[in-house]
């Protein structure tokens, strides 16, 4: 459980490098014949309609209508994205980007905060329990808890601000990254809190000072996951805001399409437009994501 | 610095840190991210299941009702359908997803060249919220004007999201489109750590690919299969996005699951307590699905035993 996808790349990035022997020994040497046939198909099963999307947002709307739809526009125009960003995407974006910082900074330091003291205070029957809380959390779907989320909200007179999408998702994304953040804290060598002590640090500094750097690829992979799913959040956003100021990508995305059916270049502009920050995002961190994605769910 | 080298996070070597038992910090330390949690998550959760027993119209008062909203539900024909619906919609997806994900995920896990690049691909699916995978492939199967239309063939030509049974099927796909490059991750990791000594030894008796494949490969990956599964079924029982985008439920009622009803009944008619109502048989469907897959993957399941050791 504790190997992950980082690591193994790592060591097939390496095992080039090593032994023809060593190669033959793995346990696919063989091309695998099945398994490469339906590689390659979903390929073009995930390649077509991605490709397509890019291809058409570059189309004006006559081109969209004449041309073979996988044809690349033989007059490449900008005109949707021109349309797309005077339709307020700017304004959907900066919200994005409040709610996704917003949400992910505060629900990543809390995680840390606890997972740290989940680690370090094992023995505590009450950080036992906060624990078994955390990990029985797991299981709670937002969408049962929206209807109770959206009275609290009301209550607290923030319906339709961006604080009430933030506050929700702080606490959804809190229990994923304790389990993640916790794995790894366990990993530190309990000689370096030792050391740290006896040279008179406080818990608050072996805190931020000893585990958070330590643990920073953990830190990151948890951050990048949060920001993945908070980007791309709908249910809490179509509840719990309702004027057009605080609409977020998704939800601008779908009311766009409801005003602009016909355009279906326009439409398409507006999905890359939305999909290019987390595109981007994760072309930077994608390892970091990976190894987090398969040493937080397990095997 | 040894014991950095040696127990650098990550490495498998489960050198617990020494619990610290006179700490009196630790539990401040906890409090924040535990009161953000009970009061939006663990209050709704209570909080739903008391609404279910109320009347309430989502923006004026609450009043107490009893079982009337219990009783209107369980009488309302559209339950079963929702149930119904939901399962289909979890039982095809399913069947789509695990052989292909388990096949992707095997052949992932080889040395061959194009690995990285197809890892780097088969990604992309994930990075686009469920919107936009609506929005696009409401526009790609239009029947008049989408893919299919333009490329003159004819059999992609249907009407595609306003035949029940064509609309299911494009849930299921898109659904899989979405979400097979996760789980033949999780296979690819599963299948990294079956010992390569196995497959050694399977071919010095003789054994053929696709022998070795059924005897050793898939077994061996049984808990990786229940974790996954897990994760496919609880899932598509909140399915919601999706399909509130590509179909808002219908044609008719054919693609209306559980989530969108309970949107439907409490967010659009203002009937939040059967909505409550709904919204607690997901999490009892939700809940005793996973404990019966929990049941089936015994009590080794990799999941138990890391709560356990949490």
């Amino acid at each position: 459980m504790a190997v992950t996808v980082t690591e193994i790349e790592q060591q097939s990035a390496v095992a080039p490098a090593r032994s023809g022997r060593r190669r033959r020994r793995t346990p696919l040497r063989e091309w695998n014949w099945i398994g490469g046939t339906a590689a390659w198909l979903w390929l073009v099963v995930v390649i077509v309609p991605i490709y397509w999307i890019v291809v058409t947002s570059f189309k004006s709307q006559s081109g969209y209508f004449a041309s073979n739809p996988l044809a690349p526009p033989t007059e490449p125009t900008l005109e949707n994205y021109r349309l797309v960003i005077e339709a307020d995407f700017a304004t959907y974006f900066v919200n994005s980007v409040i709610v996704a910082v917003g949400t992910v900074v505060p629900a990543v330091l809390l995680a840390f905060m606890a997972a740290f003291a989940i680690v370090r205070g094992a023995h505590s029957r009450f950080l036992r329990w906060v624990n078994g809380l955390f990990l029985m959390g797991l299981a709670i779907p937002l969408q049962a808890a929206v209807i109770p989320v959206y009275l609290i909200i009301i209550r607290m007179h923030m319906y339709d601000t961006l604080g009430a999408i933030i506050l929700p998702s702080i606490a959804f994304a809190l229990p994923l990254s304790v389990l993640v953040l916790a794995n790894f804290i366990r990993d530190v060598p309990k000689e370096l809190f030792e050391s740290m002590r006896m040279d008179g640090a406080t818990t608050w500094m072996t805190l931020w000072r000893l585990a958070f750097p330590l643990t920073r690829p953990a830190v990151v992979t948890v951050a990048i996951y949060n920001m993945l799913q908070v980007w791309n959040g709908f249910l809490l956003p179509l509840v719990l805001t309702q004027s057009p100021e605080q609409r977020t990508l998704p939800l601008a995305l779908w009311t766009f399409q409801g005003e602009h059916g016909v355009n279906v270049p326009a439409i398409l502009a507006s999905v890359v437009l939305t999909t290019l920050p987390i595109v981007i995002l994760y072309a930077v961190g994608r390892r970091q994501l990976l190894s987090g994605l398969t040493a937080g769910i397990g095997k | 610095m040894t014991a950095i080298a040696s127990g650098a996070p990550g490495r498998t070597g489960r050198r617990a840190v020494a619990p610290d038992t006179r700490d009196r910090v630790l539990p401040w330390l906890a409090l924040p991210a535990l009161l953000f949690f009970v009061v939006f998550g663990v209050v709704p959760l209570v909080g739903v299941l008391a609404l279910s027993f109320t009347t309430w119209d989502g923006i004026g008062d609450i009043t107490f009702t009893g079982p009337a909203s219990w009783r209107e539900v369980l009488a309302d024909p559209q339950l079963p359908h929702g149930l119904w619906v939901t399962f289909q919609v979890m039982a095809l997806s399913w069947l789509v997803q695990t052989p292909a994900s388990i096949l992707l995920g095997t052949f992932l896990a080889g040395h061959q060249r194009y690995r990285a690049v197809l890892a780097v691909i088969f990604f992309i699916p994930l990075l686009l919220s469920s919107a936009a995978i609506a929005v696009a492939y409401q526009a790609l199967l239009d029947p008049n004007f989408g893919l299919g239309a333009g490329l003159g063939v004819d059999l992609l030509v249907q009407d595609w999201l306003g035949e029940p049974h064509l609309a299911m099927g494009v849930i299921v796909f898109i659904v899989s489109w979405q979400f097979i490059p996760f789980h033949a991750l999780i296979y690819q990791g599963g299948v990294r750590q079956i010992p390569r000594s196995m497959y050694e030894a399977a071919q010095l008796d003789g054994a053929g690919r696709v022998r070795q494949f059924f005897s050793i490969t898939l077994p061996q990956l049984k808990y990786t299969i229940i974790t996954s599964s897990t994760l496919m079924v609880v899932g598509s029982v909140t399915f919601f996005d999706l399909i509130f985008v590509l179909t808002q439920g219908g044609p008719g009622d054919a693609t209306r699951v559980l989530a969108l009803d309970m949107y439907k009944r409490g967010f659009q008619a203002n009937l939040m307590g059967p909505a409550s109502v709904i919204a607690v048989i997901i999490v009892l469907t939700g809940l005793g699905l996973a404990l019966l897959l929990r049941r089936i993957g015994g009590a080794s399941n990799p999941a138990a035993s890391q709560l356990d050791g949490a």
